[in-house]
């Protein structure tokens, strides 16, 4: 069974010119794997990920023929019981740590909030849980970087403290939505690779939000290509030179390569789509 | 050494305001068409008694030379004699201010209890009904003239209902009868054990300060609102959201803490602005407070007791910014180095 099944997804934002739809009918499953989200700005693909968490802000609206997650229909639930979920079941590593993480609070106490609030451990254990959490993300002096504030650590650091704060719970679905691309390339690798291998170890689903087509096909099992609100293509990450639709096509085109050359770096041609 | 430094900078930073506060306040004192000999001697004194007045007050001497005195005089705790009350000005000042302190720190009292959270409140509510009323509380405390609250208040509380006492800090028959050890009268009447002083006094002490607090509230809740709903929409709200964080402590803690801060200089502002003494406030209770003297003394052109007034309102400015960066520091955590 999947963990996530998602059929006809609609996220709706009324406009002065009426209601208009950010994701169109979006239809996908997710297993214990790792599924890549790719598409433009405005494509909708970060709403999927906010829909699916029910974090999409006032005033838009979610709707969807299925919304299951390990077989619970999140249509219809509660605020309060979409709360309980966030967290233990569900979560989601934001794209920029100098804006994701509470700047007045200790970064220790943050990652101890997420297991405070949903009652579990004491607060020797929830420390213990922390200093673990942070050594899993390969932070090799936990007691010292917990005692800091976000603005004391490197943009890396904190997506590394983001991770851990999200993964302390164990969740079985994490999301993460353009995790590294407000990092310094030379970091992007090192966080993808502590964010996959702590899914991997611990068998949650991965949906990795990104517009890096690279990336995602570097770290992902499956890639679904999301153009205007909706899925154009959807296909296994290795087999990205075999795209059929027009806009995959043209957005490996317009990647360039290190060993080739070429005159001009194709354009994305819109009229054909 | 790394520790005296700061220290000196800072009493020479606050040496070289207070210099400046003085110089100002005494060169416009200076050229004022007002002739301070005249308020002494009046109009109808001869030309021999004027000018000896004039140069025992020393107002021959050069701008300079004067300026000079003062502020040798200022150092040594001598802001000279008030012409108005004819007692010196540094005791008429040690008797008005604390009447002012006392009204205005229960009034910002009730500004920051009563202000701060309903600003969250509308933040957390905003669009909604509740935030359109206090939208149109804090707009009613732009708007309305503080001495028709204060009359509306005294007809309504004092007249008709008879919940709080009239004007005044105390009734008459008990003015008096409280040793002055701090100048404030609640703190003054509670030491002594005299609890009917305590009592009137307080019923004197509180619709004043509710009117006080109520242009503060107004102030300090629209602010809040602002500060917050700038936090909430940070996506490090989001990142509570994400863990399930429940609402209230979305509110309290992640939104809250961040514009503590912010709120510190706007409390402050409101603070120092009700501790000059608000004229209107204070003459429609008859409240014998800086405000009512410096008013006063101005139109006595009391030069002397408008200087010494002046001198009291400038620390109280230096002393709350000064206090507010000390609790920066202590608040947020970027601040330290």
């Amino acid at each position: 069974m999947s963990l996530l099944s998602v059929r006809n997804l609609r996220v709706t934002f009324p406009t002065d010119h009426g209601p208009v739809d950010v994701v169109r009918g979006l239809s996908f499953d997710l297993g214990r794997e790792r599924l890549g989200i790719v598409g433009e700005s405005g494509s909708g693909k970060s709403m999927t990920g906010r829909a699916v968490m029910g974090l999409v802000p006032k005033p838009g609206r979610v709707t969807a023929d299925e919304l299951t997650f390990d077989g619970q229909d999140l249509r219809g639930l509660s605020e309060e019981a979409m709360r309980g979920l966030r967290g233990p079941a569900m979560s989601m590593v934001l794209q920029d740590p100098r804006f994701s993480l509470n700047p007045v609070i200790r970064i220790g106490d943050q990652i101890e909030e997420a297991m405070a609030v949903h009652g579990r451990l004491g607060k020797r254990d929830r420390r213990a849980r922390m200093l673990d959490a942070l050594s899993a993300v390969r932070i090799t002096d936990p007691e010292r970087v917990a005692r800091l504030y976000p603005h004391e650590v490197s943009g890396g650091m904190g997506q590394r403290v983001m991770i851990a704060m999200m993964v302390v719970l164990e969740p079985a679905l994490m999301i993460a939505d353009e995790p590294t691309s407000a990092l310094d390339v030379s970091v992007r690798g090192q966080v993808l690779d502590i964010l996959a291998d702590l899914v991997d170890r611990r068998g949650m689903g991965l949906m990795l939000i990104s517009h890096d087509l690279n990336m995602v096909a570097r770290w992902c099992d499956r890639i679904l290509v999301m153009y205007h609100g909706e899925v154009v293509e959807e296909l296994a990450a290795g087999a990205l030179m075999e795209a059929q639709h027009p806009y995959t096509r043209g957005l490996v085109a317009s990647l360039p390569k290190i060993d080739e050359t070429r005159d001009r770096l194709p354009v994305l041609d819109r009229s054909r789509l | 050494m790394t520790r005296a430094l700061p220290a000196f900078q800072f009493l020479l930073t606050l040496a070289v305001t207070f210099l400046g506060l003085l110089a100002i306040t005494f060169v416009i004192g200076r050229v004022v068409p007002i002739d301070p000999v005249v308020a002494v001697v009046g109009d109808r004194a001869s030309m021999e008694t004027y000018n000896a007045t004039k140069e025992a007050m020393g107002l021959d001497d050069p701008l300079l030379v004067q300026f000079a005195r003062y502020v040798v005089q200022v150092v040594q705790g001598d802001l000279g004699m008030s012409v108005s009350t004819g007692r010196p000005v540094a005791e008429d000042l040690a008797r008005v201010f604390p009447a002012t302190f006392e009204m205005a720190t229960l009034g910002i009292l009730i500004g920051v209890v009563i202000g701060v959270p309903m600003g969250v409140i509308a933040a957390a509510r905003q669009g909604r009904w509740i935030d359109q009323v206090i939208r149109v509380i804090g707009l009613a405390g732009y708007a309305i003239p503080a001495f028709w609250l204060g009359l509306i208040g005294l007809v309504v509380f004092y007249a008709n209902l008879r919940w709080v006492g009239g004007p005044g800090r105390i009734d008459f028959f008990l003015d008096g009868m409280v040793p002055v050890r701090t100048g404030l009268l609640l703190v003054d009447s509670a030491i002594d054990g005299n609890w009917e002083a305590f009592a009137s006094a307080f019923s004197h002490i509180v619709l004043p300060s509710f009117i006080l607090g109520f242009f503060a509230l107004a102030y300090i809740a629209r602010m809040t609102r602002s500060f917050m709903l700038e936090q909430l929409g940070q996506e490090f709200i989001t990142t509570a959201r994400v863990k399930g964080v429940p609402e209230r402590l979305i509110l309290w803690r992640h939104a809250f803490r961040p514009i503590r801060v912010q709120l510190i200089t706007v409390i402050g502002l409101s603070y120092a602005g009700l501790l000059e003494g608000s004229v209107m406030i204070e003459t429609v209770f008859s409240w014998p407070g800086i405000g009512n003297y410096l008013t006063t003394a101005l139109l006595n052109a009391d030069m002397n007791a408008v200087l010494g007034a002046t001198l009291v309102i400038g620390a109280v400015f230096v002393g709350i910014n000064k206090g507010s960066d000390a609790l920066y520091r202590v608040l947020d955590p970027r601040a330290r180095t």
